[in-house]
């Protein structure tokens, strides 16, 4: 068989797709669309940066101790204040979810701090959402702190703390976590178009009985495969660039890295996506089961199991192995790397490596499940 | 026309509905075997809790009160003790290979400040490209110094803080972050199981042309939109009644509040959803644009639902979005029933925009039946 034959086939079979993406605006849509929709919504709505938290006060003893520290909590970009009188008002108040925590300082309080005796500051929290208690725990401490230092200060006070601890946190000093979410996005982004778009080709064809009419062609296994993804990876390529250009720009998240590396990975990870794509519509012939599966395996784990939020090394040593499937996961490492801390190249390629081996796996499965036969 | 004809109706056309839905096995398989397996792999995975994080230490203090806060940290179930390294240069590389979440750096002078009744200086270096982690691990560790300050305070060797925070968290005592995610994901999964079932079903007789005949029979297009949202609805509850059973036995999660309370919220949560799938539906013409539409609901969905980040860190105008969104209603009361024991007379404000979100979309799907959009 001639090479030009050949490569006029695939021509045909990419001319074929192409224009069935040009002419269901969905795809489009899922490719351009969603991603700025997306990258709005993680840009501006996601965030772990708790600010104004809503804080009941229970002071019974106003004095000038009390009302030192209460300042304190006014002040902070973190907390907005409540008083109340009782601490039964204060509970009710965190019980409706007014309130998510309360700061009581009880009637001995100010005894207390002037006889050299510790002086007790009684803190609620609602631990429903524990991650956010947690940080709500630790803004009050910090805010207490800051307290005490000015306080001891101001009575002319000696304080001495044994330990003092002065954190450093590198790449983020602002510990934004917007910095770290917009990189995870474009991972999870990614792996939605590559692998929801092909998911439903090979399954459309069959759905719609075009499949018997591939099928008296003589395209090849392979160049049906080829036929299918190229469309879909210049798509998804398209659709990387702009969503990387997007969140520099409107998010000021830096780039550090370099482009290169960012193409070229990108690239990888978007074969591997189109491949788990094409891997579910070769398996399940029917565009209901493909859909469900699409969804189920490609969105889910890559926000849940790629370490985008979730740390990995928390995980049960089981489940870690589970995310080694994940591709997300590669590229998630990858792209926070990148932005935020350059080319390191161990973690570069470690996870290319694997991104490589998983491509590999996949696109084996692929071409092994594509059968031109009928059963 | 009777009422018991009615009904039989409503019957026959939900029972077409489920068979079209359950006679093919692999679409069986899909509303079975990845709830499950997802429901099992999230709720081990979903943690906020750390119990690894990766430590090195940099000591140039010989004293004694370091060897003290090195035993400390490396005693605790949480952090794992990997390196202890000897130069300032070793640091770089450990942290930018994510060798380890966090460097302790304990300065030459601590021991010596320490037993003069200064202070003893201590650096935590800290990887911030998953800042939320840095944040956890950050306060983990500034426990254990404070603790440490404490006990070195009431052994009378130093002055401690005249000032001690005692803090209680209610409703989730020890702060574990499964309660939450868990029953976060009963709503999560039943609303992409319901969904997902009706999102296809019209889109699907539309691409098969078996919605026109449907269309002129003599059933009144109510009845089709009711045939078709009954399996989504069983299904829907059905699901998240499995789920917040292995939640209960498997999970171990604690159930306070009334299960009267939750299952209106199940039901109602269960109709918004379907009314959406089905909306969704009947604007597709196709089933790729019927999944593509799911998608593009279920995506913000879930974000904006406070199923991971709090509703209430999102800027203004963005929370005005999250009131459209059922998941963000049933979410409050499932994790509100199982942890804060709520019940009824805390949900009304929870019940109602979910109950216009089941009108409002089930009566546009209606309209839809008829008027195509192209």
């Amino acid at each position: 068989m001639s090479q030009n034959l050949r490569l006029q086939r695939l021509k045909g079979l990419v001319r074929k797709e192409t224009l069935q993406i040009i002419r269901d605006p969905s795809s489009i849509a899922l490719a351009f669309v969603l991603p700025i929709i997306l990258l709005f919504l993680f840009g501006y709505g996601v965030s772990l940066d708790a600010r104004n938290i809503p804080l009941g006060i229970v002071v019974e003893q106003p004095d000038a101790a009390t009302q030192s520290l209460s300042g304190s909590f006014e002040q902070s970009y973190y907390f907005s204040p409540h008083y109340f009188q009782t601490i039964q008002q204060a509970e009710i108040a965190l019980k409706f979810h007014h309130i998510q925590g309360i700061i009581w300082l009880k009637q001995n309080f100010a005894r207390q701090l002037f006889s050299h005796t510790q002086a007790v500051i009684g803190v609620r929290v609602n631990g429903v959402d524990s991650n956010q208690a947690n940080l709500t725990l630790g803004y009050i401490q910090g805010t207490w702190q800051d307290w005490l230092y000015r306080y001891a200060r101001v009575q002319g006070v000696k304080l001495n703390i044994p330990i003092e601890a002065e954190p450093r946190v590198w790449f983020n000093p602002a510990v934004s976590s917007r910095m770290f979410l917009i990189p995870g996005v474009v991972a999870i982004i990614m792996t939605i178009i590559g692998s929801l778009l092909t998911a439903m080709v090979v399954a459309r064809e069959w759905d719609r009985g075009t499949m018997e009419a591939l099928l008296v062609t003589p395209l090849s296994n392979i160049e049906f495969i080829a036929g299918k993804i190229i469309p879909y990876f210049v798509l998804g390529m398209g659709s990387l660039a702009a969503t990387v250009i997007l969140a520099i720009w409107l998010f000021d998240v830096p780039f550090i890295g370099s482009v290169g590396i960012l193409l070229v990975t990108g690239a990888l990870f978007m074969l591997v996506s189109l491949a788990v794509g094409l891997l579910i519509s070769v398996l399940s012939k029917n565009q209901f089961v493909a859909g469900q599966v699409a969804i189920v395996i490609s969105f889910l784990p890559a926000f849940i199991l790629s370490g985008f939020v979730f740390d990995i090394h928390s995980m049960p040593a089981a489940i870690q192995v589970i995310t080694h499937i994940v591709p997300a996961r590669y590229f998630v490492a990858i792209l926070q790397s990148l932005f935020l801390a350059g080319n390191i190249w161990p973690i570069i390629l470690t996870n290319t490596a694997e991104l490589l081996i998983l491509l590999l796996i996949f696109s084996r499965l692929v071409a092994k499940k594509t059968r031109k036969r009928l059963e | 026309m009777s009422i018991r004809r009615h009904l039989l109706l409503i019957i026959a056309l939900a029972i077409k509905e489920l068979l079209a839905l359950l006679r093919d096995k692999k679409s069986r398989m899909v509303l079975i075997g990845p709830p499950i397996a997802q429901l099992l792999i999230f709720g081990y995975a979903a943690t906020f809790d750390l119990n690894h994080i990766t430590l090195a230490v940099y000591n140039e203090d010989p004293g004694e009160a370091s060897r003290e806060l090195i035993s400390r940290l490396s005693g605790s179930p949480n952090i794992d003790l990997l390196y202890t390294i000897q130069h300032e240069s070793e640091i770089k590389p450990l942290i930018d290979n994510q060798d380890v979440l966090m460097v302790v750096h304990i300065h030459p002078q601590f021991s010596a400040d320490i037993s003069q009744g200064k202070s003893g200086k201590v650096q935590l270096i800290l990887d911030g490209r998953n800042s939320n982690t840095a944040m956890i691990a950050l306060n983990y560790t500034r426990e254990i110094i404070l603790q440490l300050n404490q006990q070195w305070a009431k052994n009378g060797l130093l002055h401690g803080p005249p000032v001690i925070l005692e803090s209680r968290a209610w409703y989730n005592e020890n702060l574990r972050s499964r309660w939450f995610i868990v029953s976060g994901i009963i709503g999560l999964l039943s609303l992409v199981v319901s969904l997902v079932v009706t999102a296809l079903s019209v889109a699907r007789e539309r691409e098969q042309g078996t919605f026109d005949q449907l269309l002129v029979t003599p059933v009144h297009p109510a009845f089709i939109l009711i045939g078709k949202a009954i399996p989504g609805l069983l299904i829907g509850i059905l699901e998240a009644s499995f789920i917040i059973v292995v939640a209960v036995l498997w999970f171990d999660l604690p159930f306070r509040g009334s299960i009267g309370a939750l299952y209106l919220g199940v039901f109602l949560f269960t109709l918004s959803s379907v009314g959406i799938g089905l909306m969704i539906s009947s604007i597709c013409v196709t089933q790729q644009q019927a999944v593509l539409g799911a998608f593009m609901f279920l995506v913000p969905a879930v974000i904006l639902s406070g199923f991971a980040t709090p509703i209430a860190n999102m800027p203004d105008s963005v929370q005005l979005i999250t009131y459209l969104d059922p998941l963000r209603y049933f979410l409050i009361i499932v994790r509100s029933v199982f942890m804060e024991a709520g019940s009824y007379n805390l949900f009304w404000p929870q019940y109602w925009p979910m109950v216009i979100i089941a009108i409002t979309t089930l009566t546009m799907a209606a309209w839809l039946f008829r008027h195509k959009m192209y």
